[in-house]
């Protein structure tokens, strides 16, 4: 091999191991968000784009084959991601329930009778502006504010489990008294079926 | 000024007869007794520096080093930047910065050092140190104090064993020094426990987006950290056993709150507490004997304090009112707890008798939390409390009932930890970055230093 071929076929082996290099270093992103759909034709201004002719539709091939029938299994995450059951709200600094807290409860207990099995975790949450370690017992006294009223509404109290995540796991982000108001809950989870 | 202080180990008589009045006397003799072999202590020990407290100034250039590979020379460098943070720490001595003895020659050995060089720079005290490959990755470290006036060395310990960690040497060099130069119990190493979502993982369970916080121990300045507790789950609230080998905090890895304790040089875990899903166990402390956990429960329906044994057994109710009674702190007798409670409508710090008599109210304020009392001689408890939109660390002396912040509203202040000798406070502080970072000051307000840097950590727990 020439001297010069063998420096071009370094150069090439430099260039391909930089390209692999930096495809391994920059994967491309994952799911891009789809673009914003176009505006529509008639609302652009200046002269109207060149239209070009639509495609025919491809002719079907064979008829579609009903699937067979669906069985939804839903696993517990499934289930609470979907939950029919709604948060209680609270005021800063309070576990005493209020109306709309009462109602909201009033009609989880509604759901819980519908489903006899399930078992729930009420989750006492604060919002971040207290200190962790008193916020553990706040959130504690949310969850049980949650639970008498649920037992007072007929509902046994062995399905009706509790625990206080104190200001640990905020449901919304922020600084603001919106952020707050979503945090100040009991929230309940499906933990068994 | 030099002033010397018989320590005669063998004959402790002679010392209570000596020590008062032969200091003078003493000076000539001095030098002979400090001639003992390495490993051996002095007979006498020598204080560096006035007599009415003012700082002396010291120097800790790198230790030589004997026969040893790169391994050794860098043990020898990190020894004495250790060691110069150390005594850096407790304010009791002046530190010579370390980028001006590039101007001082060399030592030719442990003993023979340029001790008017040293003078002529304003040091009063230089650590002469000395490392040494003893084989088997074992270490000799030797070390001696050198009066940079007198020419004396005010005392030469010997230190062997592994070079694992050669940071140890440092520590417990620094403490020897505060000890014999200023009769002070340093806590160079002490560890501090914290609470981190430095390896934040998925919470297992049904809520998505819930990441981990475990328990770690880091050495008192932030190296060698450990991790706890491995739980994939919530894990707060650590507090240190008076032995120093457990550390209880509180873990959700069961779904619920409940007390732990991991025996950490052991691998052993516990829960005394009994939780289960309906009774809840957290925040505990350990009394200063080490028998008793005080601790936070909803057993009785609302959140009370109890006090058990470290086994579990005999469970007591300590407070037992509608409101709120959490966070609770012993007094370093053990005869009393302090802790907060909402009682009057916001929490505010209380103090109350182990045996559920006396109680008081202790602080005025809008919002106080997370009471910690001071180790003695000192008795007071810092506490954070609310002074604007977060809060910040205040101290209160028991006796007098005054009260003196030492943060200042840089983002929120929380979870105060003392030093076991007092002169130090660890806390959570959110200043800066906006991250949660331990930071250290000192109870006079002075001393700020950052513990932490990756991830969140936050309540510390500071170690016998």
């Amino acid at each position: 091999m020439s001297r010069r071929n063998f420096v071009r076929a370094v150069q090439a082996v430099l260039v391909c191991t930089v390209a692999t290099v930096s495809c391994v270093r920059n994967p491309p992103p994952v799911a891009p968000e789809p673009p914003p759909p176009p505006p529509a034709a008639e609302e652009r201004p200046g002269p109207a784009p060149r239209l070009e002719p639509e495609p025919p539709p491809p002719a079907p091939v064979v008829p579609p084959i009903e699937a067979d029938v669906d069985i939804v299994s839903r696993d517990l995450e499934q289930l609470n991601r979907e939950s029919p059951l709604r948060p209680v709200f609270f005021g800063y600094d309070s576990s005493d329930l209020d109306g709309p807290g009462r109602r909201v409860l009033e009609d989880n207990a509604a759901v819980l009778r519908d489903n006899p099995t399930w078992i729930i975790t009420i989750e006492g949450h604060c919002d971040e502006r207290g200190t962790a370690e008193y916020n553990l017992a706040l959130g504690e006294r949310r969850a049980l504010a949650a639970r008498q009223y649920l037992v007072e509404l007929g509902l046994q109290g062995d399905r009706l489990r509790t625990v206080s995540y104190g200001k640990e796991f905020p449901f919304a982000a922020g600084q603001d008294e919106g952020a707050w108001a979503k945090n100040r809950r009991a929230h309940l989870v499906i933990s068994d079926r | 000024m030099i002033r010397y202080r018989l320590a005669f180990r063998r004959l402790p008589v002679l010392c209570v007869t000596f020590c008062a009045g032969v200091l003078v006397l003493m000076q000539a003799r001095a030098p002979s007794a400090l001639q003992s072999p390495p490993g051996q202590r002095s007979e006498v020990d020598l204080i560096i520096g006035d007599r009415i407290g003012a700082q002396p100034t010291f120097a800790v250039p790198d230790c030589l080093t004997i026969d040893g590979d790169e391994s050794v020379a860098e043990a020898g460098r990190t020894i004495a930047e250790v060691l110069w943070d150390d005594l850096e720490f407790e304010r009791e001595f002046r530190m010579m910065a370390r980028d001006v003895y590039d101007t001082i020659p060399r030592a030719r050995s442990l003993t023979d050092l340029p001790l008017d060089r040293w003078r002529e720079l304003g040091v009063d005290g230089v650590v002469s140190c000395e490392v040494a490959a003893a084989g088997d990755g074992q270490l000799r470290v030797t070390a001696r104090l050198f009066n940079t006036r007198s020419r004396e060395s005010a005392f030469g310990v010997e230190y062997t064993g592994s070079a694992r960690n050669v940071r140890a040497y440092a520590h417990q060099l620094s403490d020897e020094i505060h000890r014999r130069q200023r009769g002070l119990r340093g806590v160079a190493r002490t560890k501090i426990s914290f609470v981190s979502d430095r390896d934040s993982e998925s919470v297992l369970g049904l809520v998505e987006n819930r990441q981990t916080k475990e328990v770690y121990f880091a050495d008192y300045d932030g190296a060698n950290i450990r991790r706890v507790t491995v739980s994939r789950s919530l894990n707060t609230t650590p507090s240190w056993a008076p032995s120093a080998r457990a550390i209880a905090y509180t873990s959700w890895r069961r779904g619920f709150q409940d007390v732990f304790v991991s025996h950490i040089y052991e691998g052993r875990l516990e829960s005394p507490a009994g939780g289960s899903a309906n009774i809840h166990n957290w925040l505990p402390a350990w009394s200063p004997d080490g028998r008793q956990l005080a601790f936070t429960s909803n057993r009785d329906g609302n959140p009370e304090l109890y006090i058990m044994d470290a086994d579990g057994t005999n469970v007591r109710r300590l407070t037992n009112h509608p409101s709120i009674d959490t966070t609770p702190t012993w007094s370093p007798q053990g005869h009393q707890i302090a802790f907060t409670s909402d009682r009057t409508g916001a929490p505010q710090i209380y103090v109350i008798g182990v045996d559920g008599t006396g109680l008081r109210r202790i602080t005025f304020e809008s919002y106080c939390d997370r009471p910690t009392w001071s180790p003695a001689p000192y008795n007071e408890i810092a506490y954070s409390s609310r002074t604007g939109p977060g809060h910040d660390i205040k101290v209160i002396d028991i006796p007098t009932s005054e009260v003196r912040q030492l943060t200042f509203g840089l983002g929120t202040n929380e979870s105060p930890s003392y030093s076991p000798n007092g002169r130090h406070v660890a806390f959570m502080s959110t200043r800066g970055s906006g991250n949660k970072q331990i930071w250290i000051i000192g109870r006079d307000g002075r001393g700020l230093r950052r513990l932490t840097s990756v991830g969140n950590n936050e309540m510390p727990s500071w170690s016998p």
